[in-house]
């Protein structure tokens, strides 16, 4: 099964731009490569990444097969309120992970 | 150089003949890749037809990469983030991969930064460009141009 990992700094001082880092595994299959019969192997990446901050989107992309297995992907955002920032990776075959990280802001 | 341009031409048709007598599979297939003209039409298709300046954003990517498995691409922007002015989106895009597409990162004045980073996919030494999207509607953009001596989407899968 899929895991993530998210780098979230547990407090912040109100303001503050704190720096977000998220990695998830995934094969992130292109398309575009064949089997050793000449099969094309089918696509599946994740298609799209969002987070959300107390659940006003924040930051969101949209991915391509020219994006490496096991995406990383780092942004920023304003520590305003104490929360819940939320993690949703979705993608090709059904794939849906969510995640949550708690922050604290002072 | 007379030698080795009939040499190339040799095993040109040599490969045409094997491909003719149904030894096709043997023959590597070269991946599909797109052109710089695919890459301007597929940056029209998501900015639209709007004037695009190069200045404000910078990609960081290495010069020389030997694995174009997983390439480090930062992209930030020269912008204060604030409710007037801050960066609407980041599209990236490639030249000789086999899509131009590579990423689109949708900020706002929430981010309080325009820096993003990611790993991506280079099939090819080429060029990458970098499209922002400012509040104002304005686009700017910004290219580097690498050099990958290992290739991505070449190895087959078993």
């Amino acid at each position: 099964m899929a895991s993530a990992l998210i780098n979230v700094p547990p407090r912040a001082k109100r303001g503050e731009i704190i720096e977000i880092k998220t990695l998830i595994s995934h094969v992130m299959e292109t398309g575009f490569r064949h089997t050793q019969l000449g099969a094309v192997i089918p696509r599946n990446i994740i298609r799209r990444f969002v987070c959300t901050y107390n659940g006003t989107e924040v930051f969101r992309a949209d991915l391509y097969p020219a994006i490496s297995a096991n995406p990383f992907i780092v942004f920023s955002t304003v520590a305003t309120e104490s929360g819940t920032l939320s993690f949703q990776w979705t993608g090709d075959n059904g794939f849906a992970v969510t995640e949550s990280a708690k922050i604290t802001v002072e | 150089m007379e030698r080795a341009a009939s040499r190339r031409e040799f095993l040109k048709i040599a490969s045409g003949v094997a491909a003719g007598l149904g030894l096709g599979a043997v023959v590597t297939v070269k991946p599909a890749s797109a052109t710089p003209a695919e890459m301007q039409e597929a940056i029209r298709s998501v900015v639209g037809s709007a004037r695009i300046t190069p200045g404000k954003v910078t990609i960081e990517l290495p010069p020389l990469i030997e694995n174009g498995n997983a390439v480090p691409l930062t992209i930030s922007v020269d912008s204060s983030m604030t409710e007037a002015e801050h960066v609407r989106a980041v599209h990236v895009f490639t030249e000789k991969n086999p899509q131009p597409y590579v990423v689109s990162f949708h900020l706002g004045p929430r981010a309080g930064r325009a820096r993003v980073s990611t790993r991506m996919r280079l099939a090819d030494s080429q060029n990458v460009v970098a499209i922002c999207e400012l509040s104002d509607g304005s686009l700017w953009s910004d290219s580097a141009a690498v050099v990958v001596t290992l290739a991505a989407c070449l190895e087959d899968g078993i």
